[in-house]
């Protein structure tokens, strides 16, 4: 056979096609003229070609069917006794006269089964008869297709069996015998294929024999097909039976192959009351059988089967579904100590898929699997292998896709220790999924307790992790990552004051560990959740007035929310954040708690946040830009602030106007100088009306206007300047309409004079700067309007001339 | 005519996780000629999240924006209108009408958005108009209790805008409508 090329095979193909055509033409002819004796001989021929060593199966088979073909036309003439004069079990007895093994036994088994149709004899006999006497041809090809012969000859005798009303018990045992011998021996030579021919041929021979298997299956496809065999017999004889050659053959294509086969040709039902026997043999099969496979097409088609009848779960939870697929996974690790982490892993995905279509209600199932996936991993502290983390990344995703979120995962403790395996990078990816996964279903972490599992699973997006170098981090990923972070913090909420307390408490601890690159994304959202829980309080009224009461010798007070206990951890907060350094968001931070601290009438508190906000601005906000903003919002909050006592207010006011009269440019002084007149006035009943500082600021203001105009004309002639006296002469008109004494009509006549002079002044230096021109002209035709409305305002307006 | 969104004070990922899904089903692209923010965004993923519903955008800065490019006012003209926008953190008193009235002359514009309150206001003054879009994120403001999300469109035809406030309350979006015709008095 070893010189054998494709062009040799076809030529004897062509050989063999030739002489059954050849022969079947005589065999026609004698059938035609009604001759037995003549058709026999040349049947008899005619099937000799069948002998020939030399085809590989693929060809064999093609000869094979052009044999069949004319062995349906034989078996009808034999049908037909009128034509040929001879009975049937005299014909029985007659074709074992032919010369070969070969062609007797296909005329046998051809005459067979015209004899069990005839009903002449019980059927079982004729099928023992022939099963056995098959055993003489054990060349495995030729034997194999004899086989297959006989199989496809009985099938529709052996499917008759019950619907004839025949099909007592020990009938359809003799059936099912029949199948089970005949499946044993093709089985056998079937695998005996591989054994011949030397190794270089392994490859080709594996593969022309894989396309034989069908032949062997279809055994199997036999049996399920028997009306009679039903859940018993199958328990108690075929399947024991079939799984008997399965592990004996110890072929590692058939193995897979038969398993494959039994899965899917049996019913669902079967398979439920028999998981035990079926899923014993997988450790006893051949280490290289990909057991995952058999395994994964066994648990779909149990959960398939769960899945659209809800009411067989009942039987899954009597048979023990769950722990036996389990308990068989875990042999079947154990026995294939060589199995990579990957295939373990990919087993445990399988069992989870399984685990979470059947018993989706069954957390503690869920846990179980990541118990076990963990035990198999704490050999090795990080997964490596790309296609095992892929894996465990399925793994934990599985149960965030089924629950809508995490905060059921939360509640499996194995879940955070199989994260723990995975490498650092694919840690953060999982984390990034959690993040997502809460977000995307808009779920609220509510507890504490929760919270910390949280945290303690995204943690390596929380801290740095040992082994992380910085460096190996993307500016941009980075800031994602972070923003995800902060974004997630305000899912995390409970609206019970004191568990909210406890949960910011929690996520105080574990940001705090966040480094400084961290803190500028961590912070800010927790200082808001904190700060809207002081809300949450300030609604409760009751609870905040009562609570200075019941603070001494309750235990349970320990984490009362209260407004104070609150800010002592915003103050804690933002003190990590300035030291980051983060001065410019701690300044903004101090002055939002400040005020908030206003709202809940704590001056001390207030006094302090302000202090620090202060202190902040001194000694690190540098950049003159950043200075004006600062200066704005120290201005703007404090202008809000009604809690602070004369001297509180006096100092603080104090500061902000002399840091407003030192910033960089004269511009910026003016304006920030300007603003600071709002301190002294506030325009509500209770507020502060102190006419006379208002006046102060004003015309500090006017003087820096002077000033940066005088600088700008020895510069570069410049009328920017201008604006500042129309921004300071609307601020005159704000306080002239708010009833200030001090803003009298004289001043804002003479400032609009002043104004006008300017521009004109400066109109000839030809300067395209339209600006103030425009300001100037708007503020007029404003005073104007005023003076037209009436009534008291018009009156007060009445002696200014524009 | 011509649809503007006005917008502000998101604080993302500061105070929110994100716009209220229901705005963003609302906000969908092809359907707004020119979008401006306030400020306040606070992170770039919000810039470029506007940028989807429009590539028209103009923005302001906000105390917290981590751009901080974003220039403090900014005007344009929009058909026969002329605009104004600022966050608004630097018109003292915070909100005050007749401070920003101040604003709105020295830029010299019909319309002056603004933010910074977290509160939704529309004035007419002088024959001009003053807006505050409120938070679109309902964010936690120092300022107004109660925040609700809150948005503005306007819609600019002629010499007349109405303006829509859409807001978001216990999960229903309610919209009002304001109208305003500017007065000849104010045209340049």
């Amino acid at each position: 056979m070893l010189s054998v090329g494709i062009e040799d095979e076809e030529k004897w193909l062509a050989e063999g096609i030739a002489g059954i055509q050849h022969n079947a033409f005589y065999m026609h002819q004698a059938m035609d003229a009604n001759s037995l004796r003549e058709g026999l001989k040349y049947s008899a021929q005619m099937l000799s070609e069948l002998r020939t060593s030399k085809l590989s199966p693929h060809r064999y088979y093609e000869l094979y069917m052009r044999a069949f073909d004319e062995l349906r036309m034989l078996e009808i003439f034999f049908k037909d006794e009128s034509r040929h004069g001879v009975t049937v079990v005299d014909l029985y007895e007659l074709v074992q006269h032919a010369g070969n093994i070969l062609p007797r036994l296909y005329l046998l088994c051809t005459v067979g089964s015209v004899y069990m149709k005839s009903k002449e004899v019980p059927a079982k006999e004729v099928l023992k008869d022939l099963v056995e006497m098959c055993r003489g041809v054990q060349h495995p090809i030729r034997g194999l297709f004899l086989r297959h012969y006989l199989a496809q000859v009985s099938r529709d005798i052996l499917l008759d069996i019950n619907s004839e009303g025949e099909g007592d018990a020990d009938t359809v045992m003799e059936a099912v015998e029949f199948v089970l011998q005949n499946f044993t021996e093709m089985n056998k030579l079937w695998v005996r294929i591989q054994l011949q021919g030397p190794a270089r041929l392994r490859e080709k021979q594996e593969k022309e024999r894989s396309e034989l298997r069908d032949l062997v299956g279809k055994n199997l496809h036999v049996l399920s097909q028997i009306e009679g065999v039903n859940l018993e017999m199958y328990k108690q004889t075929v399947l024991p039976r079939v799984l008997e050659q399965v592990v004996n053959c110890k072929d590692e294509l058939a193995q897979y192959y038969l398993m494959e086969c039994i899965i899917q040709v049996f019913p669902d039902e079967y398979h439920l009351q028999t998981l035990e026997t079926l899923l014993g043999v997988c450790p006893q099969l051949q280490a290289t059988v990909d057991i995952r496979m058999v395994l994964s097409q066994l648990m779909d088609r149990l959960s398939n089967y769960a899945v659209s009848n809800a009411d067989v779960i009942p039987e899954f939870l009597h048979v023990e579904a769950f722990a036996k697929l389990s308990n068989a996974i875990g042999k079947v690790i154990e026995a294939q100590v060589d199995m990579p982490i990957v295939g373990a892993i990919t087993l445990y995905v399988s069992l989870l898929t399984f685990t979470l279509r059947v018993h989706p209600d069954r957390l503690d199932y869920v846990d179980q699997i990541l118990g076990a996936c963990v035990k198999k991993l704490s050999s090795q502290p990080k997964i490596e292998d790309a296609r095992a983390t892929k894996q465990i990344v399925m793994l934990l995703s599985a149960p965030l896709e089924k629950y809508n979120g995490i905060v059921t995962a939360l509640t499996l403790s194995n879940y955070p220790r199989v994260m723990d395996h995975l490498d650092n990078a694919t840690n953060k990816v999982m984390a990034m999924v959690i993040i997502q996964s809460i977000m995307k279903n808009n779920s609220c972490i509510s507890t504490a307790d929760k919270v910390d599992v949280l945290f303690e699973l995204i943690k390596g997006l929380i801290k740095d992790l040992e082994e992380a170098s910085v460096d190996e981090l993307d500016e941009e990923d980075f800031k994602e990552e972070q923003n995800s972070v902060a974004r997630l913090l305000h899912m995390l909420h409970n609206d019970d004051p004191g568990e909210m307390l406890k949960i910011i408490c929690t996520v105080k601890k574990h940001i705090l560990c966040g480094g400084p690159n961290r803190l500028p994304f961590t912070v800010p959202p927790l200082i808001f959740s904190a700060l809207n829980l002081i809300r949450q309080l300030q609604n409760q009224d009751g609870d905040v007035v009562g609570e200075e009461q019941h603070e001494v010798g309750d235990e349970a007070e320990e984490m009362h929310a209260t407004p104070k206990k609150i800010f002592q951890i915003l103050n804690q907060l933002i003190e990590a954040l300035s030291s980051v350094p983060a001065p410019e968001l701690a300044l903004r931070l101090y002055l939002e708690c400040a005020e908030a601290a206003n709202d809940c009438d704590l001056e001390p508190v207030a006094y302090e946040f302000f202090t620090q906000a202060f202190i902040i601005y001194e000694e690190d906000i540098a950049d003159s830009k950043a200075q004006v903003t600062a200066i704005h919002l120290i201005i703007g909050t404090l202008q809000r602030m009604n809690v602070f006592g004369v001297e509180n207010r006096d100092t603080l006011t104090h500061k902000a106007t002399g840091y407003s009269a030192k910033l960089l440019k004269k511009p910026d002084q003016c304006r920030a100088v300007y603003a600071c007149s709002h301190l002294f006035w506030v325009d509500d009943p209770e507020g502060i009306k102190d006419g006379e500082r208002v006046l102060l600021c004003l015309k500090r203001a006017l003087r820096i206007a002077n000033a940066a105009q005088q600088m700008a004309n020895v510069t570069r002639g410049s009328s920017g300047p201008v604006t500042l006296f129309v921004e300071i002469l609307n601020k005159y008109l704000y306080y002239f309409e708010k009833g200030n004494q001090q803003i009298t009509n004289a001043a804002i006549q003479g400032l609009i004079e002043l104004i006008t002079t300017e521009l004109q002044t400066d109109s000839p230096s030809a300067n395209p700067a339209p600006a103030p021109d425009a300001f100037f002209t708007s503020t007029l035709r404003y005073i104007q309007f005023q003076k037209q409305k009436g009534g008291v305002m018009g009156e007060r307006y009445d002696s200014i001339n524009v | 005519m011509v649809l503007v969104l006005a917008l502000g004070d998101l604080h993302i990922p500061h105070r929110a996780p994100d716009l209220p899904e229901k705005f963003k089903s609302m906000l969908v692209p092809g359907k707004i000629q020119h979008i401006i923010c306030t400020g306040n965004l606070c992170i770039k993923e919000v810039h470029d999240y506007l940028k989807t519903i429009c590539p028209d955008l103009h923005i302001t800065r906000g105390e917290y924006d981590e751009e901080t490019r974003y220039p403090e006012t900014k005007t344009l003209t929009i058909g026969q209108f002329k605009l104004g926008l600022c966050h608004g953190h630097q018109v003292i008193p915070w909100g005050d009408l007749d401070s920003l009235a101040m604003m709105q002359r020295q830029l010299d514009v019909d319309i002056l958005v603004t933010g910074h309150t977290h509160q939704f206001t529309a004035y007419k003054h002088e024959g001009g108009v003053v807006i505050n879009p409120g938070s679109a994120t309902g964010a936690y403001s120092s300022i107004t209790y109660d925040v609700n999300p809150s948005f503005v469109l306007m819609d600019i035809d002629g010499l007349r805008v109405v303006v829509y406030v859409y807001e978001l309350i216990d999960g229903e979006v309610k919209v009002d409508k304001i109208d305003f015709k500017k007065t000849t008095t104010t045209a340049h």
